[in-house]
């Protein structure tokens, strides 16, 4: 069960390698969370992703496979990782890949698996989720979303528009869920040093894995709809969303 | 507002009607928290008007559901316990409202058989007018016979008179596996598991509550203020000796040489023939109604450390050293009555109340807890300490000889929640323990550590509750209700 500080005891993670989701891991572990099943593609990375959270302190440590480009199966995955532990206190989702070179854009699978990955597989997956959680009377989901969607701009539109759709998607299903008991927190990070960032040059406002972690506890603890990390992404993404089209499609963003 | 069972149409779409099975009861689903309004959760709330076959019609109502999980099956009082005992996310929610008979006081003995769903108040003020007082009182009449077993609430008189169990002579408990009829004699293992048990041992829809003679309903009271702990602590030990009810007011804001000052009280229930002429004509004159309520628009975060630190200045600046004054039992058991909805003023994320007991040789822990929360940046609205006498045999009864101070915390501090998980180290180390009628963070480890008989509670719950049909969040956070996801 969640304690008065919204902190849970069981985690699920969909996206248990990343390296996000494996800074907030380790976060509420040492907060006092015990039971954690993590899922992912990889099995050494999810090994690995286990090790570190019995280190910090998890009682039981579960991993599950599944690709997130294998749709179909997304609720039946959604669905061992709630009998994993039986009640699940915080639901994470933080698969994606970052597609957003010029040879991305030509090529059709390579689009078509970036929506999948982003958003449709998500967005399947928290669907099941949302059943859960019902039926649990209580629960939170932390989607990672992205500043990428908030307004989508040219240099990553493939990634950003996904982003764009899952976090409709999600702050919309938190509405949904209205008098459930459950609700969804969406996570709108700007630059994260992460696996996903590597070899890529340093951006202004960078932040750590840890750093969005810590904001997201936060945001947990206070019952935020949407998280911000850095927080000044808020203001940032508030003037340019005021920014008309023609003006906006000529800076270098 | 009396309902009628009937099954309901369309919105209960997961109520399976057999053709031979009456019809599930009315329900309705609700989110419901404690009185911090922390951690909601969402179950379906039944409102029966009968306590017989309360738990079979509770079960009908959770309905067949999708097979994977069995809803955990809890009842609700008054809802003043602050965490989530008196809630069981996706479950059912007995909510005993409409529980409501009193029977004759035996004008002999001062026994008297009430439904669980009576709220003290009510009680009381049907005592009083044959000159009959609630056993133990708690800080508030806002509370029911049910809740006030199912925590084995304590008043200002512990020390003297034990907690409220020790006053009922016997309990009817609905159970998974039938109706019990339980007293300290008969089913004494079973009796002492439902005091403080949480509700988790069954529902209580009856009681035989002992009730205490008094000659009027007004308080002889010795009021003393402290400028410091250490002579508080000391003023306490020394007027638990003479008086039945005491308690201390603490400033948790001071600091330095001051850490811990507060006003004492100590009284009893005035004589008639205490009475000033002005009171006499009405010796029994029950407490007024309450008023004020707290409106609906609250400023956020009015709690703060500077709202924190003014009210208590004043409020230690109030309480004059005086002897002998005569005040309404109203306002000397439950002032914080005058305001119904004072919760509200918390804001949206609420507040948590840490009560824990120390034995005496630990009477450090007190000073020491206050200044922790101070330097973790953690304001205490409202502090209060009192002393334990011996405790009774329940394996989850809070109450064990030593100091107790319960600690109102706003939620939203940084340094709160750190800070309270120390301080349970502190006071498990001190052989202490936190009260779970006032609980909402408690992790398991460390609740087994402070409460070394669960083994022999949870024997009792699988006695009569095998398959751990009740449940409630609390239960399941804190690792009462076994396997129960
Ligand atoms: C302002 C204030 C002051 C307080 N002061 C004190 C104090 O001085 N001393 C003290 O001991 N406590 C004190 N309390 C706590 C309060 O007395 C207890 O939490 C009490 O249990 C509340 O009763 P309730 O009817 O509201 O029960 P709820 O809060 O609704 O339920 C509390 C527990 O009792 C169980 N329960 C309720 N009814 C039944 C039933 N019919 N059968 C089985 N289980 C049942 C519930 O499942 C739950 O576990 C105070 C609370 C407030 C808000
Ligand atoms: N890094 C940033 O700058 C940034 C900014 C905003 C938002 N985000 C979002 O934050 C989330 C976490 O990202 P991160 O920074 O922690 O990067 P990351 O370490 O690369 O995490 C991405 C995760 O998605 C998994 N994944 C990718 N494709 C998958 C597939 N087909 N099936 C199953 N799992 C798959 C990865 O698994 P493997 O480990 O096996 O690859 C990894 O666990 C992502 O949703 C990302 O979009 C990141």
């Amino acid at each position: 069960m969640n304690d008065a500080f919204g902190l849970p005891n069981s985690v699920l993670v969909l996206g248990g390698t990343s390296d996000i989701a494996r800074a907030l891991v380790r976060e509420l572990v040492g907060g006092g969370a015990k039971k954690i099943v993590l899922a992912g593609r990889d099995p050494t990375g999810l090994a690995a992703a286990a090790d570190e959270a019995k280190e910090a302190g998890a009682a039981s440590v579960a991993t599950l496979p599944f690709d997130a480009n294998d749709v179909d199966r997304a609720a039946t995955v959604v669905d061992s990782g709630f009998s994993a532990v039986g009640r699940v206190d915080l639901v994470v989702i933080a698969v994606g890949v970052l597609y957003d070179d010029e040879a991305d854009e030509r090529d059709p699978t390579r689009v078509a698996r970036c929506v999948t990955v982003n958003f449709t597989w998500p967005a399947a997956a928290l669907s099941r989720v949302a059943h859960h959680l019902r039926e649990q009377g209580a629960g939170r989901v932390v989607v990672l979303s992205s500043v990428a969607g908030v307004r989508v701009r040219r240099s990553n539109y493939i990634y950003g528009s996904s982003k764009a759709g899952l976090d409709a998607y999600a702050r919309s299903l938190n509405q949904a869920l209205a008098g459930s008991g459950a609700s969804v927190t969406v996570v709108r990070p700007g630059f994260v040093r992460s696996k996903m960032t590597e070899g890529r040059p340093k951006a202004p406002l960078e932040v750590t894995p840890e750093a969005v972690a810590r904001a997201i506890v936060k945001g947990i603890e206070n019952g935020s709809e949407v998280v911000w990390s850095p927080s000044a992404m808020r203001p940032i993404f508030f003037v340019l969303g005021l920014l008309p089209e023609p003006l906006w499609r000529r800076l270098p963003l | 507002m009396p309902r009628t069972a009937r099954a309901e149409a369309g919105t209960d779409t997961k109520t399976a009607i057999s053709k031979n099975a009456p019809p599930p009861p009315a329900s309705e689903e609700r989110t419901l928290s404690g009185w911090g309004r922390t951690a909601p959760s969402a179950a379906r709330v039944v409102t029966p008007d009968d306590g017989n076959g309360v738990l079979a019609s509770a079960l009908l109502a959770a309905g067949p559901g999708d097979g994977s999980r069995k809803p955990g099956v809890i009842a609700r009082g008054l809802g003043r316990s602050y965490g989530d005992a008196a809630q069981s996310a996706g479950g059912v929610v007995v909510d005993t409202r409409n529980l409501g008979r009193i029977g004759q006081i035996d004008p002999e003995s001062g026994d008297v058989e009430v439904d669980a769903g009576v709220s003290l108040d009510a009680l009381l003020r049907v005592g009083l007018q044959s000159g009959w007082f609630i056993p133990v009182s708690p800080g508030t009449r806002q509370v029911t016979v049910g809740g006030a077993i199912a925590t084995d609430i304590h008043g200002k008189n512990h020390h003297a008179d034990g907690s409220f169990c020790g006053h009922v002579t016997s309990v009817t408990l609905d159970t998974p596996t039938g109706v019990h009829e339980v007293g300290p004699d008969a089913d004494p293992e079973l009796f002492w598991a439902t005091a403080g048990g949480m509700g988790l041992t069954g529902i209580i829809t009856q009681a035989r509550v002992s009730m205490r003679k008094v000659e009027t309903s007004w308080m002889r009271v010795d009021t003393e203020r402290h400028t410091g702990i250490d002579s508080l602590m000391d003023g306490l030990v020394r007027v638990d000796g003479v008086n039945r009810y005491s308690v201390a007011w603490v400033d948790c804001a001071a600091t330095g040489s001051r850490l811990g000052r507060g006003i004492l009280d100590a009284g009893d229930h005035a004589t008639a023939a205490e009475l000033p002429a002005k009171r006499a004509a009405d010796p029994l004159a029950p407490p007024r109604r309450r008023g004020l309520r707290v409106p609906n628009l609250v400023p956020p975060r009015i709690m703060n450390a500077l709202t924190v630190r003014a009210f208590n200045e004043a409020w230690f600046r109030k309480g004059i050293s005086r002897a002998g004054q005569i005040r309404h039992l109203g306002g000397f058991f439950h002032p914080l009555d005058a305001v119904a909805n004072w919760n509200l003023l918390y804001g949206r994320r609420g507040f948590v109340q840490y009560q824990f007991v120390v034995g005496d040789e630990h009477r450090a822990v007190i000073p020491q807890a206050i200044e922790m929360l101070q330097q973790a940046g953690a304001p205490c609205t409202l502090a209060v300490l009192k002393r334990f006498g011996p405790g009774d045999p329940g394996p989850l009864s809070f109450p064990i000889p030593g100091w107790t101070l319960a600690l109102d915390l706003p939620v939203g501090p940084a340094g709160l929640r750190p800070a309270l998980r120390r301080l349970d180290d502190i006071v498990a180390g001190a052989g202490g323990r936190v009260y779970l009628a006032k609980d909402a963070r408690l992790e398991p480890e460390m609740f087994a550590v402070m409460y070394p008989r669960l083994g022999a509670f949870q024997a009792v719950r699988r006695r009569v509750d095998p398959e751990g049909v009740l449940q409630s969040d609390l239960g399941r956070r804190v690792g009462i209700c076994e396997h129960a996801p």
